[in-house]
């Protein structure tokens, strides 16, 4: 028998993976829209971003009730505060994905450019490690959350080549510019996005084995013992 | 000040049944050190043998190693006097002698030691009362009140004064806080907070978040046995028995 406090903690795991799907799907949208120049996909990245807003209150409402009333130890405690930080990360997922449509609905306004950039496939790595990263919560796997970790620096370099083409670009044709400026805001958002699956996929090892893996530059001292 | 208490091969039985096996521990001197297990793990039984108390039952026996600062508990030269002497203990109902004043009850072991200094036992009284943190409440009433008319929280500090007027080195506390409502164990954890300036204090707790505010240290035991002991925040975040995960996050069995 599931006791109650057990139910609280699949009920916060299903919610957050509910929320995780629409998070995934709002970065998917935007980039779709960004491709075909569809204003329709932009309106339901931003009405989607409420339903994500409401899933994080309800998330970290029930994460606090659980903290507060069952006084959870160990891999629970650890688990209920994984939960409240990928809530976090998960909900700026959202919001990346509603700068990116804003950005499409003023390239949208503009006359269609040729630019050298991939922006779908920049945006397909970074929800990846999103979907990577929610599905090492799942399987409590922390070699597919060392994978995301690994990916990050993939997609770092994309934002960095869009840069350096992009200014390229506005220097040679500044008639272009706004659209390559909307252009690289987009992966700008995009390289955030794969940062959150990052911090997700941190998160999870956290959880499952008790270590502290972030910043690691700081050295062994600051992990957790 | 506080000394060190080492355990070695401590085994310990009622009758043929054996209550503690092989247990080794050191108990780091000025720290709280908290023992929790489920109800039977011999917890208790464990914090009896330090002070040696078990023996006092019938056919209880103990085989192994104790040593508490440089007296060997359980040596050929050692009385269970001595022992207890050095090592005070907190149970978990308070138990004031019902007839004797507040006072009394605190001079009650130095009385039984041959004191009867009065200027050395009315400060003596004053100090274990402050250090129990129950000074202020009884300051006026303590010569005439019998320690039976206080609260219960009230009584468990005066319990705790009692135990610290003989100036043992080591506080041992079986469930010191069990009865009592959050108010009265809140005014507990802070004084086992102070004590550790000047005591070792070894708690057995049921309440794993009471393990967690006041112990630095926490052994788990299970069936008899040391399961796990270490430092107080990895026990309770990152425990490295699977034994131990399941009791404090309640998979148990």
């Amino acid at each position: 028998m599931r006791t109650r406090f057990q139910l609280g903690l699949d009920e916060l795991r299903d919610k957050l993976l509910k929320m995780g799907g629409r998070a995934e799907q709002a970065v998917e949208r935007a980039s779709r829209a960004y491709r075909d120049r569809d204003l329709k996909l932009c309106q339901q990245v931003l009405e989607g971003e409420t339903l994500i807003n409401m899933a994080e209150r309800e998330i970290d409402a029930i994460g606090l009730d659980l903290l507060a009333m069952q006084q959870p130890m160990a891999s629970d405690l650890r688990f209920i505060l994984s939960v409240v930080k990928i809530n976090a990360d998960l909900e700026r997922v959202g919001d990346q994905a509603v700068n990116i449509a804003e950005r499409v609905m003023d390239i949208v306004e503009l006359p269609a450019v040729e630019l050298p950039v991939d922006i779908p496939r920049m945006a397909a790595a970074a929800s990846g490690m999103v979907q990577r990263a929610l599905e090492s919560f799942v399987q409590r796997k922390t070699d597919l959350a060392n994978a995301v970790l690994e990916m990050d620096n993939v997609v770092d370099r994309m934002r960095d080549e869009a840069f350096i083409m992009l200014v390229q670009k506005m220097n040679q044709e500044p008639s272009v510019t706004r659209q390559a400026l909307d252009t690289l805001l987009i992966a700008r958002n995009l390289e955030r996005v794969a940062d959150h699956a990052t911090n997700i996929a941190e998160d999870v090892i956290f959880w499952v084995q008790g270590s502290d893996v972030r910043h690691h530059h700081l050295g062994p001292e600051f992990s957790s013992h | 000040m506080g000394v060190g208490v080492e355990v070695q091969n401590l085994n310990a039985w009622f009758g043929a049944t054996q209550a503690l096996h092989d247990i080794a521990i050191k108990v780091s001197p000025n720290h709280a050190t908290a023992i929790i297990g489920p109800s039977g793990c011999g917890k208790s039984t464990f914090i009896r043998c330090l002070n040696r108390m078990h023996e006092t039952l019938p056919q209880t026996r103990v085989s192994g190693r104790v040593q508490i600062g440089d007296m060997e508990v359980y040596g050929p030269a050692t009385s269970a006097v001595d022992v207890r002497r050095h090592v005070g203990m907190v149970f978990q109902k308070a138990n004031p002698f019902p007839t004797m004043s507040i006072y009394d009850n605190v001079a009650a072991g130095l009385k039984l030691n041959g004191y009867h200094n009065h200027r050395k036992l009315d400060e003596v009284v004053e100090r274990s009362l402050r250090m129990a943190a129950l000074w202020d409440e009884v300051k006026d009433i303590f010569k005439k009140q019998s320690g039976a008319s206080l609260s219960g929280g009230q009584q468990q500090r005066l319990c705790i004064a009692r135990a610290l007027a003989v100036e043992p080195t080591v506080l041992l506390m079986d469930e010191p806080a069990s009865a009592l409502d959050p108010v009265s164990t809140g005014k507990i954890e802070e004084l086992i907070f102070q004590l550790k300036e000047n005591y070792t204090i070894v708690i057995v707790t049921h309440n794993m978040q009471q393990a967690a505010r006041v112990a630095e240290f926490t052994g788990f035991f299970l069936l008899g046995r040391l399961v796990e002991f270490g430092k107080t925040e990895q026990i309770f975040t990152k425990p490295a028995d699977k034994r131990t995960e399941d009791y404090i996050t309640g998979r148990f069995g």
